[in-house]
């Protein structure tokens, strides 16, 4: 008798806990967060989400939403500042409560981005405007714009570079081995540092997609062949990665590296390289200032590669803002993101490429502007079947696991070859391609 | 006539106390389940319902955040136990296993060392203990600038005139050799107390018998103490082997499974959270708690459970 009850009790819980969870199927869909007519009269408290806890608690937030609301007074902002942005956020969407604007969690799949988020318009009309439209495109309807773009790219030290004899930046994989040598013989700096231990920096490599070879379509290639086939992009970065490990040019110990130290040692000259971003170089300006260093010694190059003699950089967006489809203040919400992305300045107090089509590249990129770059946005058609393909197959092009595997192997922790490495990772991403109905 | 009549009658006989009302009845069989009331909500609300919802979506294919979940019977359980990879890392329980007994070895140690008249007694009880009160991701992170190039230890042995290139956490074997080490470290100090309970439940009389017989030391342990603390021991066995089972907060914030130090509950956090099979990921901790149930099952039919008798 007790345990029939037990189990009948346990069964009906169960039944009402999983109704509960699939009862946002119902919720509504398609809405649109259309943009106010009169900034002076759209009202009430939005609050918005941000992993930027750094802005929140030195009060730049607050002078965002001072300046905000000089156009629009009547709206009150509040900041919610996420350590763990993607955990908490992706529990807060199984509810309605995830602030009114957020930036979408990386574990969104984009088809279910109408259910989650309010449209910002068409694509047609946004596009003319705005860079990135097409990350956040489902069905013709946009659902999130970034308010800056980031490139990935060596973080190095000129100076280090410099002293070690190098007058111009390497075109290829092996000129670039051949420099971080020189940099290692001639100077004693770590020449790469791979911050292993923080896991997430590893996780950059899989942006050096598209910069080998100049292409739109690289997300897309991912999505239809192997990754890692002979000359595809993911190789060739992932080959650099492994001979920088494996020829002793990466930190001795790097299971216990330090990434915030780490800004303050490649300041120093400690450190010569580190594939970043550009969202890292205004960081390790500041790490170069606290240390009593020049921070025009903050350099930043693009990968070893050239197509026709240029080389190339591969715009995306950063985290991409949404309105909250239950959001009881859609208007406000729009404005806000309207207003940051246009109007607040953050891509320049960021050192970031604008949003904006039309705006010009920040004054940290001349470099790139003398030498030619080449800049690219490539087409994310497929980007959201790469992430299912990603998850299915368990390989994790954006986590940092599989990048652990491969230091580990290049420097002796793990048996193997890269060639049996990478094709593991074939083999696997072609069997979840299938699986995935290709 | 009369009189005789009068006097043969039965004396009165006073009235028997009449059956108490209903309800006094049931409120009395009530009361135990009104004090339980409180520790139940808050043992059904935070272990039994989690852990059906488990049950649940591990039937499923949800990845932690659609709306849509699709129920596949036991196809998760299926893969499981088609993918013998995702078992390997129970070797590296195995490190943590080897390190329980070590542990287990040393509380018993101390605990006996210290349930005799010793100096500063209250202080290395202290002292043993203080490790187990740290909130276990401090201790990790700790013990990473410890493990650090160039750091504590390195910096201790040098001391010592030794001068190691070594990274601790630098291969499989080293690493897990490391982190089982920061396990026993932490958790030393639970078993010595709970060993020292024990032996200072001992009466004191046995000992000064055994004395007064000609017993030492070494004798006086192996059988009094012993067989005094058999309960607790076998406990504490139980325990340490289902903890090297489930081994996480360590290796996960130290290297985050990095290096072959990924635990089996680390792989399924990364199911869950990076891969977001979180019906696959609801199986394996299933899966989980069936071995380890199983592994405890087994030790109680291989050490029944009595009563310690010293007299």
């Amino acid at each position: 008798m007790n345990r029939r009850t037990f189990l009948a009790a346990t069964a009906a819980t169960t039944a009402l806990l999983l109704a509960g969870c699939t009862g946002t199927g119902g919720a509504a869909k398609g809405q649109d967060a259309e943009a106010p007519k009169d900034p002076a009269k759209v009202s009430g408290t939005i609050t918005v989400l941000t992993q930027r806890t750094d802005l929140v608690q030195d009060g730049t937030m607050k002078k965002y939403a001072a300046a905000f609301n000089r156009t629009y007074p009547k709206v009150k902002v509040e900041f919610q500042a996420l350590t763990d942005y993607e955990s908490e956020v992706k529990i807060r969407m199984n509810t309605e409560n995830y602030g009114d604007v957020l930036m979408i969690p990386g574990v969104i799949k984009k088809s279910d981005y109408p259910r989650f988020f309010a449209s910002l318009g068409t694509r047609a009309e946004r596009a003319e405007k705005y860079r990135f439209t097409d990350f956040t495109t489902v069905d013709g309807k946009v659902y999130g714009q970034s308010p800056i773009g980031v490139m990935p790219g060596f973080v190095y030290n000129k100076k280090v570079w410099e002293r070690a004899g190098i007058t111009r930046w390497p075109t290829t994989s092996a000129e670039f081995l051949a420099d971080l040598k020189a940099v290692k013989d001639r100077t004693g700096a770590i020449p790469y540092y791979t911050n292993f231990a923080a896991q997430w920096p590893l996780t950059s490599w899989t942006y050096v997609n598209g910069s080998v070879h100049c292409d739109t379509g690289a997300t897309t290639k991912l999505a239809e062949g192997d990754p890692w086939a002979q000359g595809a992009d993911l190789r060739v970065g992932d080959t650099l990665l492994y001979d920088i490990v494996r020829r002793g040019l990466a930190e001795r110990d790097p299971t216990t590296t330090n990434w915030e130290a780490s800004k303050a040692r490649l300041a120093k000259g400690e450190i010569a390289t580190q594939w970043l971003g550009t969202w890292a170089i205004i960081q390790f300006q500041d790490a170069a200032k606290k240390a009593g260093v020049d921070p025009a010694d903050i350099g930043f190059m693009p990968f070893p590669a050239q197509k026709d003699g240029t080389f190339c950089g591969v715009v995306g967006p950063d985290y991409n803002q949404a309105v909250n489809i239950h959001s009881r203040h859609k208007e406000a919400a729009r404005a806000w993101i309207d207003w940051f992305t246009d109007k607040s300045g953050y891509d320049k107090d960021n050192l970031a490429i604008s949003p904006l089509k039309d705006a010009p590249l920040p004054a940290v990129l001349t470099p790139y502007t003398d030498a030619g770059v080449k800049l690219i946005e490539l087409d994310d058609t497929a980007g959201a079947r790469v992430k299912l393909i990603d998850d299915e197959s368990e390989v994790g092009i954006y986590k940092p696991g599989y990048r652990q595997n491969l230091v580990d192997l290049a420097r002796g922790a793990r048996k193997g070859s890269l060639d049996g490495f990478l094709g593991d990772l074939g083999g696997k991403w072609d069997a979840a391609r299938k699986d995935t109905g290709s | 006539m009369t009189d005789t009549t009068a006097r043969t009658a039965a004396p009165p006989v006073a009235a028997a106390p009449a059956p108490a009302p209903r309800r006094a009845r049931v409120r009395r069989g009530l009361t135990p389940w009104l004090f339980l009331l409180a520790p139940l909500a808050l043992l059904i609300t935070f272990t039994y319902v989690p852990v059906a919802n488990m049950v649940a979506y591990s039937f499923t294919d949800w990845d932690g955040v659609s709306p849509e979940l699709r129920y596949t019977g036991a196809h998760n359980y299926a893969e499981l136990f088609t993918r013998p990879e995702l078992f390997e890392v129970f070797f590296v329980s195995g490190y943590y296993l080897a390190a329980s007994a070590v542990q287990i070895a040393a509380a018993l140690y101390f605990a006996t060392v210290l349930s005799f008249d010793v100096r500063f007694r209250n202080f290395f009880k202290g002292v043993l203990f203080f490790p187990y009160l740290i909130n276990g991701v401090a201790i990790g992170f700790v013990f990473l600038y410890f493990f650090q190039d160039g750091g504590t230890l390195d910096s201790v042995l040098a001391l010592f005139g030794h001068h190691s290139s070594h990274a601790w956490l630098g291969t499989p074997v080293s690493a897990n050799t490391s982190l089982a080490g920061v396990s026993v470290w932490r958790y030393l100090g639970l078993n010595f107390v709970l060993f020292l309970g024990a032996i200072q439940s001992i009466p004191g009389e046995l000992y000064e018998a055994a004395e007064l017989d000609g017993a030492n030391r070494w004798q006086q342990f192996r059988h009094i103490i012993v067989p005094g603390i058999k309960p607790v021991l076998t406990l504490t066995v139980i325990l340490s082997v289902s903890g090297s089972l489930a081994a996480f907060e360590i290796p996960y914030i130290m290297t985050g499974g990095a290096t072959g130090t990924e635990t089996f509950v680390i792989q399924t956090v990364k199911l869950a959270f990076q891969f977001n099979k979180t019906g696959l990921a609801s199986a394996a901790a299933v899966v989980l708690l069936l071995i380890v149930l199983a592994v405890t099952w087994a030790q109680r039919r291989l050490v029944p459970d009595d009563r310690v008798d010293l007299v």
